[in-house]
């Protein structure tokens, strides 16, 4: 054992109850919500013994742990109660993992987003599993009046040595849970890691290959109606009217009615973001009746005027939000992008004097790169149940974030907030769109005007015109050469509809004398929201598409003129508050090229492109191998280095880079939505083009950098560089740099079919 | 609304729905099937992957007047413990990652091999083209299925 005792404040979380009767698994939703069959109930223990929010250990030895994360396919329902499982000393083959609901006063973080739940679970989840263990320890130590220090505990067993005593965790159970909380305990040495580190399967795998019950869109109660909701046919228009009897008199129809999810006064948080504040209800008797009455409803809508709303700040400061008017169209944004190109943006970050650089400079590499709106397009739609009664609300469904949205639909019932009940269902993806969970306001609003228990669904062209998009982007970057090709300056000036994608901190600030960041954002009513690495996803591509060229302007590889920059960040750093570590980045770069066989030539026909990027602390570079035989492209293979530190679940964390590399393909080379007077020129998957097995990667190989730091998070920072190290890949094997996304309708211009 | 007696996972269920509804809806909503998903609703992303008569279909774009003495199969339905040989195969290669998609995709994969025990590459990338999977565990999924092939 280490002797470090970990800073983290474990007052909050950790409390120890011991608590009789299998009354309290009412309270957990046992399998996502759904009622325990009679075989289930047969093999729970008689007694359970909580020893702290996260950790249940039955007189029989059973062990559930409580995942308090959402789960969103992320693997945080595995990976983290691995964690904590190894430093309870715990057999992993005993163990359940339960999904917690959502339960403020005992979990800290419930979120998933951001690629955090690891990184910011790592210290607590073991926190929480060594003083489980250490509880035990002593409820032993005390049964068998012996010293403490000389209990040693594996798979779930306790033993003394000197002695020959051993008990189960079970029997131990019941007085560790009326001992106090420890205040010191000691965290395991990497060294000691049992489970962490070894590959162990999806907790959920085999009620996933069986179909049972696992996502909200899956819920259902006696009593239950089905609801669906229409919503304005176009950004910038709001609902004027609605001819209920248009639809009321159709079989299986219940009620048709306007519903308002805020109020204009109410104050909004950050991740309160709706698209339309006012829409139409239909509740009825099955999904498919509602659906015929959403097809033959009548409603009217009208173009909405700007508005405002209060919004909350992050230190408890408020501001005025304004939506602009009007219907916009992708013309119109192309228009605003040439338009902000022309003018100064705000410097974000200057180093030296770029200016007077640049007008020295001998060569300039001036470079556009553009990316459209996406759609995230999870495969379950949104969809959302509610059960509000008198003075309670019931809601389980889809939501990565239930913390911002408890309050608001506090707000809107009526209620306290302690009495709303929001359970967390297995999300069907999530890549940011279920951080704004307004979806369950709406069911609780509905329910609540109904009376009655109800599931709400968008179709797929609800959920596919409703907003929340990825932004569209564009960025220029402008490179000043001397005479003899060396670097003097860079520039970039990237902006976007509505939020600018520069991290102007980040890599290659740092790296070079003269820098400078300049920023832009125009306003609009198509809504966004967070999409798999936000805003890396674009700037990464177009930073890292703009490097290979100019390494190519410089005669250098790519490779090597990254580490000769990243070496300048190293060693002679320019400017402050660069947010990244130089030797972690290059290490990945160093990784990539001899995984990937960088420095030797391709197999026939194959061509390489490189990319690295940071983001959401992880550190990673891909190299992307491409074919064009007989004029179709295939993505050979991809071949990525990876630094998130320790590893907690290898072959999950190998499932989760393979998923961002084929996101990135797919969306580099397809994902596109456009606007045509406020309406999205795609409502469903014969329009969206989604990547497919016949153009997913041949092959993906993942390595990771094995240096024993805390780990990171692994959900985003695979995706952004797949664009760029396409790209680059596309540029060697058909002499053409791809500038705007989607690089599909260039590709065809050319010839090469996908 | 109209009677319907279907053969679903070898037991007969009878239904009364209005004829156009598809068999989708009738399954998740009428019978507690839920193993089948909505996804799209034009049978444009597979999710809903059933069979009829061992033969792969898409569940949402199927009237449930269509159906009359065909015999369903659905996820549920397609093994008695979790064991059918792609099942087992998706254990091994731990393919899912959010899992909506799972049951559709393996559904088609066992109406493949239930058509052409050893696919080649390209009979796979042909038959299950017509999934998608959002959270791209493609390669996973192909994995298995020469696995599952491997294993007949």
């Amino acid at each position: 054992m280490s002797s470090s005792i970990p800073s983290y404040n474990r007052r909050k979380f950790l409390k120890a109850t011991g608590i009789a009767g299998g009354g309290l698994l009412l309270n957990f939703s046992w399998l996502a919500g759904q009622a325990l069959t009679p075989q289930e109930l047969a093999a729970m223990p008689a007694e359970w013994f909580e020893l702290n929010s996260f950790v249940k250990i039955a007189a029989n030895g059973a062990v559930t742990l409580y995942s308090a994360n959402p789960e969103f396919g992320s693997n945080v329902k595995t990976s983290m109660p691995m964690i904590l499982a190894d430093e309870l000393n715990v057999d992993w083959q005993k163990v359940t993992v339960e999904q917690a609901d959502f339960f403020p006063k005992r979990f800290n973080r419930q979120f998933t987003g951001g690629s955090q739940g690891i990184r910011q679970g790592w210290k607590p989840l073991r926190t929480a599993g060594a003083t489980a263990r250490q509880m035990l320890h002593e409820a032993a130590a005390q049964n068998w009046s012996v010293p403490v220090a000389e209990i040693s505990s594996a798979n779930g067993m306790l033993h003394h040595k000197n002695s020959g005593k051993s008990a189960s965790f079970g029997e131990m159970a019941s007085l560790a849970a009326t001992l106090p909380v420890p205040k010191n305990v000691q965290l395991k040495k990497e060294s000691e890691f049992s489970i962490i580190g070894k590959s162990k399967k999806n907790v959920d795998l085999k009620n996933i290959i069986t179909g049972k019950p696992l996502f909200g869109i899956d819920h259902k109660v006696p009593g239950m109606l089905y609801a669906m909701i229409v919503h304005p046919p176009a950004f910038g228009m709001r609902l004027k009217s609605v001819d209920a009897a248009s639809v009321k008199l159709m079989p299986g129809i219940k009620d048709v009615f306007p519903i308002k999810i805020m109020n204009e006064e109410y104050l909004r948080n950050f991740f309160d973001t709706a698209t339309f504040i006012e829409m139409v209800a239909i509740v009825g008797n099955s999904t498919w009746e509602v659906m015929q009455a959403k097809k033959n409803l009548n409603a009217t809508w009208e173009v909405a005027p700007d508005t405002t709303f209060k919004m909350a700040g992050f230190q408890g400061n408020s501001t005025t939000q304004t939506i602009p008017g009007g219907l916009e169209s992708t013309e119109g944004h192309r228009k605003v992008f040439e338009e902000m190109r022309k003018k100064p943006g705000n410097i974000l970050r200057k180093d030296g004097n770029p200016e007077e650089a640049f007008s020295k400079a001998s060569k300039i590499i001036e470079r556009t790169y553009t990316a459209p709106f996406l759609a995230h397009n999870t495969m379950e739609p949104v969809n959302c149940f509610a059960h509000v009664t008198k003075d309670k609300a019931l809601i389980y469904g889809p939501t990565q974030a239930p913390e911002f949205i408890v309050g608001t639909i506090a707000d809107r019932l009526g209620m306290p907030k302690e009495n709303i009940q929001i359970n967390l269902a297995r999300m069907g993806g999530g890549f940011g769109l279920r951080a704004y969970s307004h979806h369950m306001v709406e069911a609780a609003v509905i329910s609540q005007k109904v009376g009655a228990p109800i599931k709400m669904l968008y179709t797929r062209e609800d959920d596919m015109t409703y907003g929340i998009y990825r932004p569209t982007y564009t960025a220029t970057y402008r490179a000043a050469l001397d005479q003899q090709n060396n670097l003097l300056a860079l520039h970039v000036k990237a902006g976007g509809i509505p939020e600018s994608p520069l991290h102007q901190n980040r890599f290659p600030a740092g790296a070079i004398d003269n820098y400078l960041a300049e920023g832009w954002e125009k306003s609009s009513n198509i809504t966004i929201g967070a999409f798999r690495a936000p805003r890396s996803n674009f700037i990464a591509s177009a930073e890292q598409s703009f490097l290979d060229e100019l390494a190519e302007a410089m005669g250098k590889d790519p490779i090597a003129f990254r580490l000769e920059l990243l070496n300048r960040a190293m060693t002679n750093p320019v400017g402050k508050n660069n947010d990244y570590d130089a030797k972690r980045y290059a290490s990945v770069l160093e990784l990539v090229r001899e995984k990937s066989n960088w420095n030797s030539p391709s197999d026939a026909g194959n061509h390489k492109g490189v990319s690295a990027y940071f983001c959401h602390n992880s550190y990673v570079a891909e190299v992307v191998e491409t074919s064009l035989k007989n004029n179709k492209l295939v993505v050979e293979k991809v071949v990525a280095a990876v630094d998130c530190g320790i590893v907690v679940n290898p072959d999950a964390a190998i499932n989760m880079a393979e998923g961002g590399i084929v996101d990135g393909v797919g969306n580099a080379l397809f994902g596109e939505l456009s606007f045509n007077e406020g309406i999205p020129d795609k409502k469903n998957f014969d329009q969206y083009k989604m990547i497919r097995q016949k153009e997913a990667p041949r092959k993906i190989e993942v390595h990771f950098v094995n240096n024993g730091k805390e780990p990171t998070g692994l959900g985003e920072p695979l995706f952004p560089p797949v664009f760029a190290a396409l790209a680059n890949s596309l540029y060697k094997a058909t002499g053409k740099r791809f500038y705007e996304q989607p690089f599909l309708p260039q590709l065809k211009a050319n010839e090469i079919a996908v | 609304m109209a009677k319907f007696q279907l053969k679903i996972n070898g037991k007969t269920q009878t239904v009364d729905v209005d004829p156009n509804t598809p068999i989708l809806w009738v399954l998740r909503d009428h019978l507690n099937l839920v193993g089948t998903k909505y996804g799209c609703g034009i049978a444009a992303c597979g999710a809903c992957t059933i069979h009829l008569n061992g033969v792969a279909v898409r569940s949402c774009s199927l009237p449930v007047s269509s159906i009359g003495t065909g015999s369903i199969t659905t996820i549920e339905g397609l093994s008695q413990n979790a064991d059918h040989v792609l099942q087992k195969a998706w254990e091994e290669h731990d393919v899912p990652q959010c899992g909506y998609c799972q049951a559709g995709q393996i559904m088609s994969a066992a109406a493949l091999l239930k058509r052409k025990p050893k696919p080649s590459d390209k009979d796979i990338e042909d038959a299950m083209n017509g999934n998608l999977c959002r959270c791209g565990t493609y390669l996973r999924i192909k994995e298995a299925i020469k696995t599952a092939s491997k294993n007949l």
